[in-house]
């Protein structure tokens, strides 16, 4: 959005007011990125490099994989599905407890996912306040299953959406709203027509972030959904497992988490995140 | 098709309350200064800011009890508001598409609209591609594609540089007239008002403090405000047949009249002088001059004394009569042209 | 403002120096006691098997009571990881394991007194107390109807499932393999699945809320415990005396009292 409304604010092009790089900023900065980077590095310096391959075509490495990919993929679709509606209650609907609400909206995020789990197993478990009933009433249990797991990658990332999309909508201009509705746009009409496609980078900030979170999560998927291979094992638990017995094995089923990952998201923010 | 309604709209420390009634095929220009109140007037007439109270009929249906979706309007913002992600085109075929019209149709209809404001080649167009004036008229084609039966113009031009401005405004002119519904727009530029609008509604602290046609609002102006805007200086006073008093000064005019009064004349029929003029004109005070401005080609002397008033006088004159701040002269101005009539 | 902004600049490089110190140093306060042999304020830390939470903990205070000045710190968790963090230059004085494969990957990585056994632990069914699929003995948990909760093969209460599977000649297929005997046996608990192979001790010490049902094959995949100071142990003399405490006679009661079965 900002930059679009810069058509006659665009400076000329050069540095912005003074030349001379500020080394208060510059120096965390550097500090900064090590700190994130290194880790990287040591993952990268500690590979079995010669075993790799071999141990790439393990059968179960790209069988954790595949579902990793599937389950954070629809773990997405699910809290766009549910979190962009959410996220606009929230910006533009005002209704008594909206504060509570926000809040209660971030709490998986404060959350040790491990707790997460255990919070879904006693709703949704085969003896949970409603899984006793999904049981019953469709015979659906959910622990242990693949829908689990995409349940406990959702419960921990939507937040991520729906914080994103709201500072979309907050940040939006929403006199184009009510431009839409002197043209006689319902509200529905309003929200598809209009402030979905104003607020879309937002968006899509927020399910990259949600998609990322979801591919990483552990702690919940393993309390809730448990660990299976091919239902409910997805990378993390596999590199969790490995690393009780075999390290090295562990090191490359990260690598191939880490590698995916980047490529994904690199892809993503040059298309869509990154300012045109 | 007529607009008729009283608008009252309460918020803490200010209070809207304005009679309107327009007649089809009329242009009323709401003009007033920041604050006024008229964008909140216009915005009641939207159905984007809920009235405390009162009622508003559009060809003697209710409009009030409608939604801004359900209201048979159309409007231009501002700064137009066209939606970003989509084309010329599309921002104008939105309002039928909303309205149930089938795509093809609704496109064709934009079309046609985009063809009127001259902005045929431009369909494909994104709204940052296009200059002020492009948008100006993308915005006017768009508010109009609905076929509204009240077409409200928020400070339509204000956003436009003056050459665009003065090309636009007469454009917008024929448009207006061509609209057989009723138009109400909102201004604080009277040259915009006085082009535009068949009648002016001059609006001060939420309320109407003058209406009347454009040449006779700035004829004979009955706020400091309006006076200011159409450059008059403007007193209040009390009339005895001859004159006006005002204050310890009486003010003769070519017009007769008794009871309270105002009386106004150009700041360019003051006529200064360092001593006490020969022939003794009928308007004379004693004046200290306040200040000494630029006034476009002329110079503008703030004057003090019985009244407030300017003068603006050439340069030359300036130059002869040697002027400066705090000096004590002479000001005339001539009966024939002090205008005066009841307040 | 831009005062407080530069001061706040200078101030996190400064900041995170200082969190990388006190991260490097996390050993210390083991190795200072150490160093101060006097035998006042000294430090034993014992990573052990979390099938021994309870009597360790109990062991512990013991230990404390016998040598005052002495304290015991307890790291419990899935003997793997523990293992793991050992080999990655945990500080810890005494290793307890709950099988010897995994005592062997400490071994193997880094000099270890020679590690003596000193329990065993055996499987046991545990199912909910109202035992809702009706499970009796190993068999019934082939019964695809019957959810069935392992501990994954890497760690020891996996391995020896596998273990007494095979000795039975029974496939199962479980819902999941859980990361160590406590989040299995939680599964339990929780009533998520019907049964789930566990140890002894973990029934007993889960006090009512889940059901043991023994099994003949368990006979055949007795895991074993061993015990070892480490070579590098910070608290020296100290750690060698807490686990002549396990191995003594005192310490045997409390581990059988809690369902161990001497070795």
């Amino acid at each position: 959005m900002g930059p679009r409304r810069g058509l006659t604010g665009r400076r000329p092009a050069g540095r912005a007011a003074s030349g001379r790089l500020p080394w208060v900023l510059v120096l965390p900065a550097v500090l900064g990125l090590v700190f994130l980077v290194l880790p990287l590095a040591g993952l990268l310096i500690r590979a079995p490099w010669p075993t790799l391959l071999a141990r790439l075509a393990e059968p179960h490495v790209l069988e954790a994989l595949r579902l990793s990919l599937v389950c954070a993929t629809v773990a997405t679709a699910v809290c766009l599905l549910l979190g962009v509606p959410l996220a606009w209650l929230l910006a533009r609907v005002d209704f008594p407890g909206r504060r509570l609400v926000r809040a209660l909206v971030t709490v998986p995020l404060v959350l040790p996912p491990v707790v997460g789990g255990v919070a879904l197993l006693l709703v949704l478990g085969r003896r949970g306040l409603v899984g006793q009933w999904l049981e019953a009433t469709f015979g659906i249990t959910l622990p242990f299953t693949t829908a689990g797991v995409i349940i406990a990658e959702a419960f921990v990332a939507m937040p991520f959406l729906v914080i994103s999309v709201e500072g979309a909508l907050r940040g939006a201009d929403q006199r184009f709203e009510e431009a839409a509705a002197t043209l006689g746009a319902s509200r529905w009409t309003i929200f598809r027509r209009v402030t979905l496609p104003l607020i879309m980078p937002g968006v899509v900030a927020g399910a990259v972030l949600c998609w990322a979170r979801a591919l990483g999560e552990f702690g919940a998927t393993i309390t809730f959904a448990g660990n299976f291979p091919g239902t409910t094992r997805t990378m993390p638990l596999a590199v969790y497992l490995a690393l009780e017995t075999e390290p090295e094995a562990a090191i490359v089923l990260s690598l191939v988490l880490l590698a995916v990952s980047v490529i994904v998201l690199a892809s993503l923010r040059d298309r869509w995140v990154s300012a045109p | 098709m007529s607009l008729r309604g009283r608008l009252i709209v309460t918020r803490p420390a200010f209070r809207l309350d304005l009679t309107l009634e327009v007649a089809p095929g009329e242009v009323v220009a709401l003009l007033g200064p920041n604050g006024a109140g008229k964008t909140t007037a216009l915005r009641a007439l939207a159905g984007l800011t809920a009235m405390s109270e009162g009622q508003i009929s559009l060809d003697g249906q209710p409009l009030h009890v409608l939604a801004a979706e359900q209201r048979p309007i159309g409007m231009v913002f501002q700064d137009y508001l066209l939606f970003p992600h989509l084309s010329a085109l599309d921002n104008v075929a939105f309002g039928p598409r909303c309205q149930g019209v089938a795509k093809a149709e609704a496109r064709r209809t934009a079309a046609a609209l985009l063809e009127r404001v001259g902005l045929a080649g431009h369909a494909a167009a994104k709204p940052r591609q296009l200059s002020g004036g492009q948008a100006q008229r993308v915005a006017l084609a768009r508010a109009l594609a609905v076929r509204p039966r009240l077409l409200l113009l928020d400070e339509p031009l204000a956003a436009l540089d003056a050459h665009t401005r003065l090309e636009i405004r007469s454009e917008l002119r024929r448009h207006l007239a061509d609209f057989d519904g009723v138009t109400v727009l909102v201004t604080h530029d009277p040259l915009d008002a006085m082009v535009l609008a068949d009648r002016l509604i001059v609006i001060e602290h939420g309320a109407i403090v003058q209406q009347g046609a454009p040449g006779e609002v700035a004829r004979r102006p009955r706020t400091d405000y309006v006076a200011r805007l159409v450059g008059l200086n403007l007193y209040r006073g009390v009339a005895d047949g001859t004159g006006v008093k005002v204050g310890e000064l009486l003010l003769h005019s070519s017009e007769h009249l008794d009871g309270a009064a105002f009386v106004a004349f150009p700041p360019a029929a003051v006529a200064l002088y360092r001593t006490r003029p020969d022939g003794s004109p009928r308007n004379l005070w004693r004046a200290r001059i306040d200040g000494i401005e630029r006034h476009g080609d002329n110079v503008r002397v703030h004057l003090d004394g019985p009244i407030a008033a300017f003068a603006d006088i050439t340069p030359a004159a300036v130059a002869d009569l040697d002027l400066t701040p705090g000096q004590q002269i002479w000001a005339s101005v001539k009966a024939t042209e002090t205008h005066a009539y009841p307040a | 403002m831009f005062r407080r902004l530069s001061r706040w600049a200078i101030a996190l490089p400064v900041v995170l120096a200082l969190a990388g110190l006190t991260g490097c140093g996390s050993g210390e306060p083991a190795t200072s006691a150490s160093a101060s042999a006097g035998g006042e304020a000294k430090e034993v830390t014992v990573f052990a098997a979390a099938s021994l939470t309870g009597t360790f903990t109990e062991l512990g205070k013991v230990f404390e009571a016998a040598h005052p000045g002495t304290t015991v710190r307890f790291n419990f968790g899935s003997s793997a990881t523990l293992a793991q963090q050992i080999v990655q230059g945990a500080p810890a004085d005494v290793f307890a394991a709950a099988s010897p494969a995994t005592m062997k990957t400490v071994s193997d990585a880094s000099p270890a007194s020679s590690p003596s056994t000193f329990v065993r632990n055996k499987l046991q069914i545990a199912v909910p107390a109202d035992n809702p699929a009706k499970v009796d003995d190993l068999k019934d948990l082939t019964d695809t109807k019957v959810k069935v909760a392992l501990c994954a093969e890497q760690v020891p209460c996996g391995a020896a499932a596998v273990k007494a599977l095979d000795a039975a000649g029974l496939k199962v297929t479980p819902v999941t393999l859980e990361q160590d005997v406590k989040a299995t046996l939680t599964k339990v608990e929780l009533g998520e699945v019907d049964a789930a192979l566990v140890y002894k001790t973990d029934v007993i010490a889960s006090a009512g809320k889940v059901r043991g049902i023994e099994f003949p094959e368990a006979d055949q995949a007795i895991n074993d415990y061993p015990i070892a100071t480490l070579a590098k142990a910070p608290a020296g003399a100290a750690a060698q005396q807490f686990v002549d405490l396990v191995l003594s006679q005192q310490g045997k009661d409390v581990l059988t009292k809690a369902g161990f079965e001497a070795p």
